[in-house]
């Protein structure tokens, strides 16, 4: 054992550090590797980022009510009477004056200017009840103040300031054909609140001439298990009937579809890639035990075994793509953890979120990294091991 | 001469290129005495490589018996072929076949690696082969930087070095000078007269014939021994 040990340890040495003769074709595997590796985990952290923006700005705590059936803000509508309904239901969260933390929402899509590109993205405005504060934990107002609620005036997520033009504190901007001061800039611990523009929501009743109904509405309960109580409330009365989800789980299977497609481009891709990355590990590991075929039959004809050549191939075209994706992987890190993108969410307007690698995701790249060095050299590793021992008298 | 190391009776080999079946040799019998050193001749493709390659447990006979040291050798399995050949056979081929990465002394080390022998004994023995060959000096160089007849003296002692009986030497001078091939066939001959070893080796070259005891001729697979002296 000690001894078969010893010989695969010095066949893989020498194995290895003949790569050097090799130089171009091994680096040409490295960085075929690297790139696929590089492409996946750009995907992956694309994914992950969006998926972690979304899913953080739910809080097991609120509760989100829409008009039955209709998936999302933008389709929902609810009436005076039903916000009012909700008030009264048990399981909320009280506020001093034991009124209900119960916000009513309006959600209307703005046309605003992305700095990058110029050009006009969507953006969404929402129109926010009185006590929307007390309902929304984690909101601070980083800059300015909160809008004074029957003005003209707004606050903006702080995505929305940095990837929009004309957010700036103090600045009038019109939208929706009106003029509106902006007061204040929030913080949402990077939700997608963040990329949301606020105002009051009889500012935009008003303005959108949608009298007094209203899209959404937000409630604090007193406890995440109370949303089964605000459920059976709801479902008891038939004037409500609302659907009614915690807010995490309603941000997360919205962000669950958009990370989906980001996933099913992402792999495919990758994987396509993966083969060209294989068919050049394997011509490089072909080439390797084309040019070491002489030593390896001396080998054999020596006393060694077929192991110690097939371990060594093994090794080599294995620290070959591992190199790559270590490579792969730090330079998708250096390259993209961090910054920012945008993409659409699901109710078409622009969710700002960041890139986020992450080590299980480093793991993922380095795996699919040396299953391509382990298929690449498993077969020249297998031709390896069966050089004919006659191969020794040939010249090379 | 005392009794034979290595006896071939009746060995026929045959190589199948495409369906048809090519014979080289036909009922082959030949017996090689301990400590002989015998040189092999003949024409291009008559089959002197392959018989080297029957000696010294590379290939296999198509039928017939080869015997090494009173054991029967020619139907043993893959990998006690491999531990015969590393027990009992050095080979010095035409072209070293050294290991271009590694220094001389390691190239010497590798049929150590088979062995049980622990780190220090097999430097001590390295150190031996070396100086045998006459490149303790040059034990940390690497192929590329020593002499064609340097690198084949480093072959010799990775032959010698785990001291097994039957040196196999497919022409070893083939790709050498005069003068540098008269070094080696002199060591060969110490080697045998000195250390015992038997030697076969295959060569074109009478001249390299005269430095063995004895001279096999062959040609369309059979053998007519030559008189040296002639
Ligand atoms: N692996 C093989 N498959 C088929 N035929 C072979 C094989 N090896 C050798 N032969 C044939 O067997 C014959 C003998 O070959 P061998 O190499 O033993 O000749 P040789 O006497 O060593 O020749 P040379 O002096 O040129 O080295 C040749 O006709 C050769 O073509
Ligand atoms: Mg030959």
């Amino acid at each position: 054992m000690g001894r078969t040990f010893t010989q695969i340890a010095a066949v893989t040495m020498m194995n290895l550090r003949s790569i050097p003769d090799r130089l171009w074709t091994s680096l040409s595997t490295v960085i075929a590797v690297a790139m696929v590796t590089a492409v996946l985990l750009g995907f992956l952290a694309l994914a992950n980022g969006f998926q972690s923006t979304v899913q953080g700005s739910g809080s097991p705590d609120v509760a989100v009510m829409l008009r039955k059936g209709s998936g999302s803000e933008l389709n929902s509508n609810l009436t005076r009477e039903q916000s009012l309904l909700v008030e009264e239901a048990p399981g909320l969260a009280r506020g001093a004056d034991g009124k209900a933390l119960v916000s009513p929402e309006l959600y209307v899509v703005v046309d605003g200017i992305k700095k990058s590109s110029r050009t006009k993205a969507n953006l969404p405005l929402r129109g926010l009840g009185v006590r929307a504060n007390q309902v929304r934990s984690g909101i601070k107002i980083s800059a300015g103040r909160m809008f004074t609620p029957g003005t003209n005036e707004l606050v903006v997520g702080r995505a929305v300031s940095r990837q929009f033009e004309g957010f700036e504190l103090g600045r009038k901007i019109r939208l929706a054909a009106q003029n509106w001061t902006v007061v204040g800039e929030f913080e949402a611990a990077g939700s997608v609140f963040e990329s949301e523009i606020w105002a009051d929501v009889a500012v935009l009743q008003g303005l959108y001439q949608r009298g007094s109904s209203v899209q959404s509405v937000r409630a604090r309960l007193d406890s995440p298990a109370s949303l089964e109580k605000l459920k059976a409330y709801s479902e008891a009365d038939p004037r409500l009937k609302l659907d009614v989800q915690a807010e995490r789980s309603f941000y997360a299977e919205q962000g669950k579809g958009m990370s989906d497609i980001i996933l099913y481009l992402g792999w495919p891709l990758a994987i396509a890639m993966s083969f060209g990355a294989l068919a050049g590990a394997l011509n490089t590991m072909y080439a390797s035990v084309d040019a070491r075929m002489r030593e390896i039959a001396t080998l054999r004809a020596i006393g060694f075994g077929g192991t110690p050549a097939f371990v060594g191939t093994m090794v080599e075209s294995l620290l070959l793509s591992a190199i790559g994706g270590v490579v792969g992987a730090l330079a998708t890190y250096l390259l993209f953890d961090g910054i920012s993108a945008a993409t659409l969410g699901s109710n078409f307007t622009q969710v700002v979120f960041a890139l986020k690698m992450t080590p299980q995701l480093v793991v993922q790249g380095v795996v699919l990294a040396l299953v391509i060095g382990f298929v690449g050299g498993v077969f020249p590793a297998w031709r390896a091991a069966r050089v004919p021992l006659l191969a020794a008298f040939k010249e090379q | 001469m005392s009794e034979a190391l290595i006896q071939l009776k009746g060995v026929t080999k045959s190589y199948t290129r495409g369906k048809q079946s090519v014979p080289i040799f036909e009922r082959l019998d030949m017996t090689i005495p301990q400590q002989d050193f015998v040189a092999i001749m003949g024409p291009s493709g008559s089959g002197k490589t392959t018989l080297l390659n029957l000696l010294g447990g590379i290939d296999k006979p198509t039928g017939g018996e080869i015997v090494f040291d009173a054991k029967r050798m020619d139907n043993l399995d893959e990998s006690k072929l491999a531990s015969f050949r590393a027990g009992n056979v050095g080979f010095i081929f035409q072209f070293y076949n050294l290991m271009p990465m590694l220094t001389a002394a390691q190239n010497v080390e590798l049929p150590l690696l088979l062995t049980k022998l622990g780190p220090k004994a097999r430097r001590e023995r390295v150190n031996t082969a070396l100086s045998i060959v006459g490149l303790s000096d040059r034990a940390r160089h690497k192929p590329s930087e020593l002499s064609g007849g340097q690198q084949q003296r480093v072959a010799i002692a990775r032959a010698i070095v785990s001291d097994p009986k039957l040196l196999l030497c497919d022409e070893p001078t083939g790709d050498l000078d005069r003068e540098t091939a008269g070094e080696i066939l002199s060591m060969l001959q110490t080697l045998n007269r000195d250390l015992g070893k038997t030697i076969v080796m295959v060569t074109h070259d009478p001249e390299a014939a005269r430095y063995a005891k004895r001279m096999l001729h062959l040609d369309k697979g059979h053998f007519s021994e030559k008189d040296l002296a002639a």
